[in-house]
C-alpha cells in the first residue's frame, strides 16, 4: 500500500507534468482526492483542466509525475483499465453511439467497463438510467435526444461502469436553471453513494452547489486549493479569469 | 442618440442557447465592452450583431433601422464592421489587398489606406507582404484596419488579445486609443479587466447567454465583476449561488 493510500486518499497526482511540443500544458501539479469529497475544477480557458483529466482518465499518457488510484500506481496503465478499476469519466462532447437505445449504451458500459455478466450487466444499466433520470427514455435511440438527455446519457455510460471515483468534464454547459438544478441534485445522490466526484467546470455558480473543495489552475499550474469561498475569493484566482482589474 | 440596439436576441448553436434574450443599447460613440467567461455567449452575441450568425428571436437595429432579417454584406453597407475572433485575414492575399477588401462596402467616409498606416505605422513596412506571413500583432492590426477601410459606424472587436503577449496587446491598444476617442461606436470583448475598463465607457457582463450585469464603467466595482462573472453572491463572508 502506497503512502497515498495509506492518507485515505482514492486518487493521488503527483509532479504530473504534460508537454505538447513545446507548450507545457501541466506542470508540476500536486493533489489528492479522498473517497468522499467532490472536488470542482475551474480556471480559465487554457488553464490545463480538461488534459489533467485526460492524463487521470489515461486517454493522454503524462511526460512526468505519477497517478495512483486506490494505492495502486496507475500511470501506465490505458483508460479500460482505469476504467474497470473503478475510475469513471464523462466527456465534453458526448458521443454515444446513435444507432443504439439509452439501455443499450448503458448496457456496453455495464459489459465493456464494469466487466459485468449478462443479468448483472443488466441490473446495472438500469440502475444507472434511474440514477441519470432515462428510465422514461430508456428504449429511445441515442441519436434522437436533445442535448440536455444526451448528458444525461453521458452521465448513465460512466455510471453504468460501476465508478468508485467520477471525473465529469463540464456537463454543466448550456443547461437552464432547473435543468442545472436537476443535474446538482443527481451528482449530490451519487455522493450519498460514496462515488467521489472531481468535476472540470466553466460554469462555476452550479460547481459550487456541489463541491466542498475547488482546485483553480492557470497556465498548467494548481494557483489556488481550498474550500469554494476560499478560492473564489482568492486574488490570484481573480486575476487569472479577468486580468488585474479595477482596484 | 443610439446607435445600436439589441432587443431580446436570442442565438442557437444546434441545441445550445447561446445567447438568451439580450438587450441592450450603444449611444453613437460609446464604446461598450462586453465581459464573460468562455462560453458565456459573447462572440456568438457579436457575429449576431453583425449578422455573421443567424438570430433565433429578437431584433437588431442600427441607428432606427431593423437590421435582423439583412445578411452580412447589407449590415456591412449600414455601417457595421466585425473584427473576428482569430482576424480571419486572407492568408494569400497581401496587406493591401486585405486593407481594399474592406472598401467593399461602398461607404464614404475618412478611412482610406493612407490612414490605417498613420493608425498602425508597423505595417507600413509590411505593406506588401502576405498576410499569412504577418506576426500575430500585424495581423491584428490589419483586420482592424480592414474593419476601418470599410467606413463603419459601429466597430465590433472579438477578442482583440487572442493569441498575443501583453507586450503586442499593449501596442494594439496604444494604436486604438485614438480610434476609441473618435466617435465611432464600439463593442469590445475583452478578458482583461483593467483594459477593458479603461477604453470602454459601457460594460455588459454575460454569464451562460444572459446579460447578468449592465453598468457604467466608472461605476463598476471589482466585486460587483468578479460576482457577475462568476455568478456567485457573497453575504457576510459566505458564498453563494446566484440562481
Amino acid at each position: 500500500m502506497s503512502a497515498a493510500h495509506a492518507n485515505g486518499a482514492i486518487l493521488t497526482a503527483a509532479g504530473l507534468g504534460k508537454r505538447f511540443n513545446a507548450l507545457v500544458v501541466l506542470d508540476a501539479v500536486d493533489f489528492s482526492i479522498r473517497p468522499d469529497e467532490a472536488v470542482g475544477i475551474v480556471g480559465p480557458n487554457g488553464a490545463g483542466k480538461t488534459t489533467l483529466l485526460n492524463v487521470l482518465s489515461g486517454a493522454l499518457k503524462p511526460n512526468a509525475g505519477t497517478v495512483h488510484f486506490k494505492g495502486n500506481d496507475i500511470t501506465g496503465l490505458p483508460a479500460a483499465w482505469r476504467c474497470r478499476m473503478g475510475l469513471g469519466r464523462t466527456h465534453q462532447i458526448p458521443r454515444p453511439f446513435a444507432g443504439m437505445t439509452v439501455l443499450e449504451n448503458a448496457l456496453v458500459a455495464a459489459t465493456h467497463g464494469a466487466g459485468l455478466k449478462r443479468g448483472e450487466a443488466y441490473d446495472q444499466a438500469i440502475a444507472a438510467i434511474e440514477l441519470a433520470g432515462m428510465l422514461k427514455v430508456a428504449n429511445r435511440r441515442a441519436d434522437t435526444l436533445g442535448l440536455l438527455d444526451r448528458k444525461r446519457l453521458e452521465l448513465a455510460r460512466s455510471l453504468a461502469a460501476r465508478p468508485q471515483l467520477l471525473l465529469l468534464d463540464e456537463i454543466g454547459g448550456g443547461l437552464t436553471d432547473a435543468e442545472a438544478g436537476e443535474l446538482v441534485a443527481t451528482i449530490q445522490e451519487l455522493r450519498r453513494r460514496e462515488i467521489a466526484i472531481v468535476w472540470i467546470e466553466h460554469i462555476v455558480h452550479v460547481l459550487v452547489r456541489v463541491a466542498d473543495r475547488l482546485i483553480c489552475m492557470d497556465a498548467g499550474k494548481i494557483i489556488a486549493d481550498g474550500s469554494p469561498a476560499e478560492v473564489m475569493a482568492d486574488p490570484e484566482v481573480v486575476r487569472a479569469y479577468l486580468g488585474v482589474g479595477p482596484q | 442618440m443610439t446607435a445600436l440596439a439589441v432587443e431580446h436576441l436570442d442565438a442557437h448553436h444546434g441545441q445550445l442557447h447561446a445567447v438568451r434574450d439580450v438587450s441592450f443599447t450603444v449611444r453613437s460613440g460609446g464604446r461598450l465592452v462586453l465581459i464573460g467567461a468562455n462560453g458565456a455567449g459573447k462572440t456568438t452575441l457579436l457575429r449576431a450583431i453583425a449578422g455573421a450568425h443567424p438570430a433565433s428571436g429578437g431584433r437588431v437595429l442600427l441607428g432606427d433601422a431593423d437590421v435582423t432579417a439583412l445578411p452580412a454584406n447589407r449590415r456591412a453597407a449600414l455601417g457595421v464592421a466585425l473584427v473576428p475572433e482569430g482576424r480571419r485575414l486572407f492568408a494569400d492575399m497581401t496587406v493591401e489587398e486585405n486593407l481594399l477588401l474592406g472598401r467593399m462596402t461602398g461607404r464614404k467616409g475618412t478611412w482610406n489606406v493612407e490612414r490605417v498606416l498613420e493608425t498602425f505605422p508597423n505595417l507600413r513596412p509590411r505593406f506588401k507582404a502576405r498576410a499569412g506571413d504577418l506576426s500575430g500583432g500585424e495581423q491584428q492590426a490589419t483586420a482592424i484596419g480592414r474593419a476601418l477601410m470599410g467606413n463603419p459606424d459601429v466597430l465590433l472587436l472579438d477578442e482583440l488579445s487572442l493569441g498575443l503577449s501583453p507586450l503586442v496587446v499593449d501596442r494594439v491598444y496604444e494604436s486604438l486609443d485614438a480610434l476609441m476617442h473618435s466617435g465611432t461606436t464600439i463593442v469590445l470583448v475583452e478578458q482583461d479587466l483593467s483594459r477593458a475598463l479603461a477604453v470602454a465607457d459601457m460594460v455588459v457582463c454575460m454569464l451562460e447567454g444572459r446579460v447578468v450585469l449592465e453598468s457604467p464603467a466608472a461605476d463598476v466595482s471589482r466585486e460587483q465583476v468578479t460576482e457577475a462573472y462568476f455568478g456567485l453572491r457573497r453575504e457576510s463572508g459566505a458564498m453563494e449561488a446566484v440562481s
